[in-house]
């Protein structure tokens, strides 16, 4: 035991020497422009890291390179794990802008990593690019951070719309997460417009909420099946979603169920199955709806690799990365400060989720497209646009 | 609040606390051997739930067929574990043990994600577990209508176990002083791998139903049920079989009733168990069915 | 004559330390400076821990409770108005807080303050339970605090969290604050009220044989554990510029735990090497999560795998040496000369030099 003692940890720290020696270290030799993935690898939003991080590598693997000054370069994907966790983002983003000296960043999937990067892009002058984080707060306020989705006062109106016109609703409940910023940030855009529009501001009979990671929601839906309203608002992560309905149409609720862009992953339709039948949700992309030929050109390339449809967020990631690619075309200089101006300057862009243009905030405007689950696949209804 | 109403929340509650009861006892069996607080548990219970899918789904074993070797599988695991963390540390303080554990928890926890990957699977919930029944306006699934009934059956089988077998008897004498054991010439490291294997096949089990009831994986989908239910087993006196199934009931209870009544207070769920545990440490610590140790010095 | 020249030594450390700090924040990268402030703020928080844990033995698993108390407070007495009202979009804040902003010292005692009476709360009840009782009804409260930051929406922002606080955490003031607590513990632990919080540790019973007033060593320990704890969270606030809940889960107190398992539990010099060491770990070993090319197997990227080795570490640690890098033993110069590395002193007994050599 007491020679274990000395000599385990002794071999732990040789194995890990060992392997570090063999590690692949990125060389970059020659002309190669970095840009920065800083999304969630491992952690609590693994799923949308990992989903986000598939659009850029297809990208990547499409457009390889860009040309500056009349010199073609490469670009080198330098990814950075920001773990879900607040401090590691924050280390994550310091360690592309100090040591890897990256041109533009790509990330994070989860509005609350986004925020901890956000000081330090700001400080550094690098610009940053968010793909699918929806709270204003992320670009509210810093003049570095843009982003290819809407933001959720859209989204909230969007479904609160549907929800009265499309679905015939004077009444609703929320169900939120209250743990996750997102989830609460669009129910109450969602409660906002909805009593805007039934002139009614009794018409949320209640909000109940949940915590992430919790699996038994039959409290919280009984009591819905007792004030028996028109429609559900469930904006929380596909995660608890999936369960949610799942046990609402186990209790015999019946009301339509309508979320936000998160649902949008095959995950939902593998845990929920036959029960999540008829949810409907807005997202930022649709394969049917997709007008522009860059969409096509994404679908065809991400089924040919995937062999299946892309999720939403996925083609966020692809546009990500071509308008980060863009942006240093236009600004025609590797200039960080250039590059930020030119991605100010955004309009019409033409990505495979719709086209982006780039307002005060670096927000864009786009179109919400309104899916739901058909036959056990995500099919599209219709389109919103803004 | 309607009779119909009311009769649906008390469905649910007594739904979710049999779930919590089963894992409760393993939780118990453990602390009443090695007064350890076991932090892997909810851990195993993962495995359990994992294996089980990986079998069904990979090997392609008929489920039942599936279920029960992951279950077995799992005891093994929970075996080794004993033997690899928790032996070398059984004469040290009791910190140390209960960092081991922590440890222990986080590495499998992190082993899981880089083994399984990150993103949440669907459960194979095979069809007989999924029919809705109506018993009047009562809405309950087929499963969790079985849950109660393989917990009351567990629980006669353990304490069958506990009071009329040989090893019953070991258990009971290292539970109560494991020194006095040893003079009895009980092989105390058997009695406790046993312990630990029986314990394990039950968070094993309970890691399968609990998923055939919330068809969702992920590696860390059991550290919250695995605290729960270690407040259950507290809350009716740990070490006490009995007492856990107790707790469990309670535990389940009380979420969901204090909902049912105060609708406004569903963000805070999760503290209601933790204030619950902290109520019984300060009036009662040994729990509802427990007996009061005196500790002699 | 040795008294003096340790003195010297001492002196010779400090000025050594204070020419590192100032050179770090004039020369460091942006990148190196954060995880060298992340370092200063970890052995705040460890030896917080190691207060608690290693010198008196209670083992509490609630400081991210009482890192996320201190956050807050420090983060809303510091915010300006304006930035609040940017933060506060979904329900505006309550009056009593809105145009609140006082300077960083006041608000980072507040901070210590506030959660030091959490902690005397918190602790007079449950201080009295058995280990593992305490550790879990401790984390309970850890996880009751969190719960209730996420739920008061109007306080503390919810789920959103706080952006814009204040960039109060300097490479000078994390590290005075490093510094302030280390010394603070040696001389806690080196007075007679140290030898108490000891005694508690080793034998409860015993101690209160001898007189000590054991439930009193106990609160004041939690009370003094849960102020550096609440200065340490209010620290990594301003460091980072954003908190929400989601930080203050029991991984971040597992993290100390590591740092002082690996340190040596009752040891503050272990405390400090093993924050240093975990936290630049932490990020050397960060390649261990991306596409790796061993020999024989390639594999395109293990997230976690980091954390796993992290975790096999404290159990190795905590199974074959548990005493960690250091055990109970503190520095002193005494350590060269024993390794070797300073000439043997004159007129010092044989055995005694011989015997120190063992740990």
């Amino acid at each position: 035991m007491k020679i274990a003692g000395k000599t385990l940890p002794i071999l732990l720290v040789a194995a890990v020497a060992l392997v570090a020696g063999c590690a692949k270290t990125s060389q970059s030799s020659g002309d190669v422009i970095k840009i920065g993935v800083f999304e969630p690898m491992t952690g609590a939003n693994a799923a949308g890291g990992a989903m986000e991080v598939e659009g850029i590598k297809l990208a990547n693997e499409m457009y390889p390179t860009v040309t500056v000054g009349g010199k073609e370069y490469k670009i080198e994907l330098v990814i950075a794990d920001n773990k879900s966790d607040k401090v590691e983002a924050a280390t994550a983003a310091q360690r592309l802008v100090d040591k890897e000296k990256v041109s533009a960043i790509l990330g994070s999937w989860g509005s609350s990593l986004s925020m901890a990067a956000g000081p330090i892009v700001l400080d550094a002058k690098v610009p940053a690019i968010g793909l699918s984080c929806t709270n204003p707060l992320v670009t509210l306020g810093n003049d570095y951070y843009f982003r290819v989705c809407f933001i959720d006062p859209f989204q909230g109106t969007v479904m609160a719309n549907y929800a009265y016109n499309v679905a015939g609703a004077r009444t609703a409940v929320i169900v939120q997460e209250v743990s996750n910023d997102y989830s609460v940030g669009l129910a109450k855009f969602f409660t906002d417009n909805f009593k805007k529009l039934t002139g009614n501001d009794a018409c949320i009979l209640s909000v109940l909420n949940y915590n992430t990671n919790d699996q038994d929601f039959t409290a919280q839906l009984t009591t819905i099946k007792s004030l028996n309203p028109d429609v559900i608002f469930a904006p929380g992560n596909y995660t608890e979603s999936a369960l949610v309905m799942k046990q609402a149409r186990e209790l015999g609720i019946n009301a339509p169920f309508l979320g936000g862009d998160t649902w949008e992953t095959p995950e939902f339709i593998d845990v929920g199955k036959k029960l999540v039948e008829g949810a409907t949700f807005s997202t930022f992309f649709a394969v049917e709806g997709a007008t522009s030929g860059m969409s096509k050109t994404f679908v065809d390339a991400y089924k040919a690799k995937y062999s299946k449809e892309p999720a939403a967020v996925i083609a966020l990631g692809f546009d990500g990365y071509l308008l980060a690619i863009d942006a240093i075309k236009r600004a025609d200089s590797l200039d960080t400060v250039k590059i930020r101006d030119a991605l100010a300057a955004t309009k019409g862009f033409e990505g495979a989720a719709g086209s982006i243009t780039l307002d005060a905030n670096g927000d864009a405007n786009k179109s919400a497209f309104i899916k739901t689950v058909k036959d056990g696949k995500f099919t599209y209804l219709t389109v919103v646009n803004p | 609040m309607t009779i119909a109403l009311f009769l649906q929340h008390l469905t649910n509650a007594l739904s979710l606390g049999s779930l919590y009861a089963l894992i409760a006892i393993g939780y118990t069996m453990v602390y009443g051997i090695l007064r350890l607080i076991n932090f892997a548990h909810g851990d195993i219970f993962m495995l359990g739930a994992y294996l089980a899918f990986y079998l069904v789904t990979l090997a392609l074993l008929p489920w039942w067929v599936a279920f029960l070797v992951a279950i077995a599988l799992t005891a093994m695991l929970g075996i080794g574990l004993e033997r690899v963390a928790y032996r070398p540390l059984r004469d040290s303080p009791r910190i140390s043990i209960m960092i081991s554990a922590i440890g222990a928890s986080f590495l499998i926890e992190n082993l899981a994600t880089v083994l399984f990957g990150g993103r949440p699977k669907g459960f194979v919930v095979p069809d007989i577990f999924s029919q809705v029944l109506h018993l009047g306006s009562v809405s309950v699934v087929s499963i969790s209508v079985m849950i109660p009934i393989f917990t009351f059956a567990i629980l006669a089988l353990l304490l069958w176990i506990v009071h009329s077998t040989k090893v019953g008897m070991a258990m009971r004498a290292v539970s109560t002083d494991i020194d006095a054991a040893r003079l009895q010439a009980i092989d105390v490291n058997r009695v406790v791998s046993f312990t630990f294997g029986l314990g394990s096949l039950l968070a094993a089990f309970g890691g399968i139903l609990w998923s055939l009831k919330y068809p969702q994986l992920n590696p860390t989908m059991g550290i919250m049920p695995g605290l729960k239910c270690f407040i259950a087993a507290v809350l009716g006196g740990i070490g006490n079989i009995g007492g856990a199934v107790l707790g469990g009931f309670l535990l389940g209870f009380i979420e969901i009733m204090i909902i049912a009544f105060l609708p406004n207070l569903t963000g805070y769920r999760d503290a209601f168990a933790f204030v619950a545990l902290i109520l019984v440490l300060l009036l009662k610590p040994s729990g509802l069915l427990g007996k009061n140790q005196v500790e002699k010095v | 004559m040795k008294k003096k020249t340790n003195l010297i030594l001492s002196a010779i450390a400090c000025l050594a330390l204070l020419a590192l700090v100032f050179v770090a924040d004039k020369a460091f990268g942006n990148f190196t400076l954060r995880i060298f402030n992340l370092c200063a703020i970890y052995i705040v928080l460890a030896i917080s821990m190691n207060l608690l844990n290693g010198f008196t033995g209670l083992f509490s698993l609630g400081h991210a409770g009482f890192m996320a108390i201190g956050a807050y407070v420090c983060a809303l007495l510091t915010m300006s108005p304006a930035q609040k009202a940017m933060n506060f979009f979904l329900s505006p804040i309550v009056p009593v807080l809105a145009n609140v902003q006082i300077p960083f010292v006041p608000a980072l005692l507040a901070a210590g303050l506030v959660a030091a009476a959490f902690a005397w709360l918190i602790g007079t009840p449950v201080l009295r339970l058995r280990d593992d009782y305490l550790a879990i009804a401790t984390l309970g409260f850890a996880e009751i605090i969190r719960v209730v930051i996420t739920n008061m929406q109007s306080v503390t922002n919810g789920a959103l969290g706080l952006k814009g606080l204040p960039k109060y955490s300097t490479t000078w003031v994390v590290w005075s604050v490093a510094a302030l607590s280390v010394i603070f513990m040696f001389a806690l632990t080196r007075s007679a009220y140290g030898r108490s919080l000891k005694a508690v540790r080793d034998n409860e019973i015993a101690a209160q044989a001898m007189g000590i007033d054991v439930a009193h060593v106990k609160i004041v320990s939690f009370v003094v554990s849960g102020f550096m704890a609440g200065v340490g969270g209010a620290l990594l606030g301003h460091l980072m510029t954003t908190i929400d809940p989601k930080m203050f889960v029991f991984g971040l107190t597992y993290n100390i735990i590591l740092i002082v398992v690996l340190g040596g539990n009752g040891s503050i010099t272990g405390s400090v090497i093993a924050s240093i060491a975990v936290t630049v770990l932490m990020e050397a070993l960060r390649f261990l999560d991306g596409p790796l090319n061993l020999v024989f197997v390639k594999t395109d990227g293990l997230p976690g795998l980091r954390m796993v080795v992290f975790s096999l570490l404290l159990m190795a640690v905590v199974i074959y040496r548990q005493k960690g890098l250091m055990g109970t033993k503190e520095f002193s110069w005494d350590m060269f000369s024993e390794a070797g590395l300073f000439p043997r002193r004159k007129n010092r007994p044989e055995g005694e030099g011989k015997g120190a050599g063992k740990c």
